[in-house]
């Protein structure tokens, strides 16, 4: 333990993770994902028996899972702040020598906010895909998965440690799997499952030589354990499980290097879109550095890796929905930029964690309200994705415009309206940081205006380019009404940040942040990004609203909206750099196995099996050769004989 | 008295029986060789036995002739079979019975 580390545990003021136990209403903890899990249980083992109810189980056990939640949030606000941790020990999962892991829960303001979001927009969707997904003969089956993915996200927010987060990190690896090939006669979506999951494992392979890493520092992986005494580490093993961790957060999270595999995400039913691939699941690598704050706020250099990180993602993302004529994919492009916003602020640590979450919220409610309207929108025309193919829906889709204009105000950062009061947070604290890094986070909000404006004005303004015999219409009001309420949230989420309520609120968690001279005032800031943000939807105006939209893409186009097209030739890289090695590698090895190690082998049984092929030769039959061979014998024996005789 | 002219006609007659058996296609004539041959051991036998003083050579004289007694007997039925079904009695063209 040096002192300097000591120092940094003491300026940064780390928290510690010391949970009470649990009592009240608050034992009622496990059931919260039991709940769902029951209903994935008896889905997929009732088989079709439960097809007629089953849609409808299935959602009423989250939306169970939702009120508890409630219950236990509002009973957590009546609490005193340094009283909101909570933990309940369900039973000692393994024990083996030194290495004891309970299946704990652990619920503070951090899991709270995390289950009224994961229960509360997960319900949402439930209630939108008895809609969506009315004519397909496997729905009680896309319930069953998503009650799974539930079940599976709650239980990696409420672990204990970090090995039970691991169980729940790779029981949403397997929903997202099942759900984004539940159309698995496309080639496309069965491809598409199985890069997200072995992208997956990439990620997978940091988070558990982190755990292992964990057990052998602090011989345990509770969060209580290694944040009461991560400040005994070394600096370079907390860089280490740094690292390791942000590894596993950027295959979940879908973060710059193993980004490919969200855009191919889509290939996935809608309602899957917008819970799975971009309002929970892939913000769990944001939760994964919120809560290892204890690691981050001692490992500076990690922090800067995942600073760069995010940086580069956000860009990387905003650039892509650029270009993409997708409606979903330029969805998912914006989805891994806004996630880079989150990492950002994950990374600037303890002024940006409570910033990151809030930002996580209020793109939870933005993101699925806008991935829902973009399902209610492909309900409406046939399934079709191709924005070209769209135009003037507003008149045809009141409400799914509507609502879906509250998502795009908020995530361009409307003065007002959610996304403006927590992307603003997150680069005020940026540009506190580094100007640079600032820098990037504001141009990223201007492509992000640039981007999202593009999508309004090709789906619902400009002029009809609809297939023809085509008659868009407003979706039933069961995919309507969970649509209003996300927009809802979308426009008033920002209340979060009143008083800095959310920052007190998660002090608890991740820390106070130490109060810093503001490099700018935070009004100017927030005047910089209103404008840039109003060039980009200004120039979108100009370069889509003005002008005629072809009804197909244009061949004749810069590299660099080639590039982006072509997802910046991110499949190309991964090819190059690892696919395309491995395969050769793997090649090698076979061919040095049956060559080699084989040939070593059967080269002996071989070689006698050809001799033997060639002496059978002298069996052929004619009995005056075989008469001659006697007689040569008989010779040799009778001359062995006479010189063993004669010597 | 010498028994080298006998075993120089034994020599002698051995030596055609073995080049007939190697040269002849005809299956007779091939047995007639064999035969040959086997009387040739027959006479280097006797003439070894006289000159040892003994009867062992000529106890397996004796012996020799019972096994090339019983081997005419099957030899000769083997040939007159095949004669039957090929008309032939040459042995390469019984040669079937090979790799």
């Amino acid at each position: 333990m040096t002192a300097q580390i000591l120092a940094l545990h003491e300026a940064a003021q780390i928290p510690a993770v010391d949970p009470s136990a649990a009592t009240g209403v608050y034992t009622l903890l496990w059931l919260v994902i039991a709940l769902p899990l029951a209903g994935a249980v008896i889905l997929l083992l009732g088989g079709r028996a439960t097809d007629r109810w089953g849609h409808l189980l299935g959602t009423a056990l989250p939306i169970g899972s939702f009120v508890l939640s409630l219950v236990m949030f509002i009973d957590l606000l009546g609490r005193d702040s340094g009283n909101r941790q909570l933990s309940q020990h369900l039973y000692t999962w393994m024990q083996v020598g030194h290495l004891d892991v309970g299946m704990d829960l652990l619920y503070d303001p951090l899991s709270s906010l995390f289950l009224l979001l994961i229960t509360g927009v997960g319900s949402l969707i439930h209630v939108y895909s008895i809609g969506y997904m009315e004519h397909d003969p496997r729905r009680r089956r896309f319930f069953a998965y998503l009650n799974l993915f539930v079940a599976a996200m709650l239980m990696l927010v409420l672990a204990e440690n970090y090995l039970a987060l691991f169980l729940g990190w790779e029981g949403v690896g397997l929903a997202s799997y099942l759900l984004i090939g539940f159309w698995q006669w496309k080639p496309s979506a069965a491809a598409a499952a199985k890069k997200a999951f072995v992208l997956n494992r990439v990620g997978d392979i940091g988070m558990s030589l982190a755990i292992m890493l964990f057990f052998v520092t602090f011989g345990s992986t509770s969060f209580t354990v290694i944040s009461a005494s991560s400040g005994r580490a070394s600096e370079g093993t907390l860089t280490a499980l740094g690292l390791l961790l942000l590894l596993g957060a950027c295959g979940k999270s879908a973060q710059v290097p193993l980004q490919a595999w969200l855009l191919d995400a889509m290939e996935g039913p809608t309602p899957v879109s917008a819970l799975i691939h971009a309002a929970t699941m892939v913000t769990a690598g944001v939760y994964l550095i919120v809560r290892s704050n204890f690691v981050f706020d001692l490992a500076p250099n990690a922090q800067t890796v995942v600073v760069v990180v995010a940086v580069v993602t956000l860009l990387w993302g905003a650039i892509i929905g650029c270009a993409k004529d997708d409606i979903k994919k330029v969805l998912a492009g914006s989805t891994m930029s806004q996630i880079g916003y989150m990492m950002l602020g994950a990374g600037l640590g303890v002024a940006g964690y409570a910033f990151a979450i809030f930002h996580l919220l209020m793109h939870g409610f933005f993101k699925a309200d806008m991935f829902l309207g973009a399902g209610s929108v492909m309900h409406g025309m046939d399934d079709d994705v191709d924005m070209r193919h769209y135009g003037a829906l507003r008149k045809a889709m009141p409400v799914t415009f509507l609502t879906f204009a509250m998502g795009y105000l908020a995530i361009i950062g409307f003065p007002g309206f959610s996304g403006f009061w927590s992307k603003d947070k997150i680069i005020e604290t940026a540009l506190n940081d580094n100007w640079v890094v600032g820098l990037c986070a504001i141009v990223g909000a201007g492509v992000t205006g640039f981007y999202m404006t593009r999508l309004m004005l090709l789906t619902f303004f400009t002029g009809k380019r609809w297939e023809k015999g085509l008659h868009p219409h407003e979706s039933p009001k069961v995919m309507t009404i969970p649509l209003i309420v996300l927009a809802a949230l979308s426009v008033l989420g920002g209340v979060l940040l009143l008083n800095d309520w959310i920052v007190d609120f998660l002090a608890p968690v991740v820390g106070t942040p130490p109060p810093e001279d503001a490099a700018l005032p935070g009004i100017v800031v927030s005047l910089i990004v209103v404008l840039v943000v109003a060039a980009g939807v200004s120039l979108a105006w100009f370069l889509v609203g003005k002008r005629d939209v072809p009804r197909t893409a244009p061949q004749q186009v810069s590299p660099v909206v080639l590039a982006a097209r072509n997802d910046l030739y991110g499949d190309a890289i991964n090819d190059t750099l690892v696919v395309n090695p491995g395969r050769h590698t793997v090649a090698g090895l076979l061919a040095f196995d049956r060559y080699g190690v084989d040939g070593t082998l059967t080269g002996g049984p071989v070689a006698i099996g050809v001799v033997a092929g060639q002496l059978r030769r002298v069996q052929n039959g004619f009995v005056r050769s075989y008469a001659l061979s006697l007689l040569g014998g008989v010779l040799l024996v009778v001359l062995a004989l006479l010189a063993v005789n004669l010597a | 008295m010498s028994v080298t002219p006998y075993i120089v006609l034994s020599s002698i007659l051995f030596t055609i029986g073995c080049v007939g058996v190697l040269t002849r296609r005809n299956a007779i004539v091939v047995f007639m060789c064999v035969e040959l041959m086997l009387n040739a051991s027959n006479l280097a036998l006797v003439a070894f036995a006289r000159q040892h003083g003994n009867l062992d050579g000529q106890v397996a004289a004796f012996f020799v002739m019972v096994v090339a007694a019983a081997e005419v007997v099957v030899g000769l039925a083997i040939i007159m079979t095949i004669f039957r079904t090929r008309r032939s009695a040459s042995v390469d063209d019984a040669s079937l019975l090979k790799y």
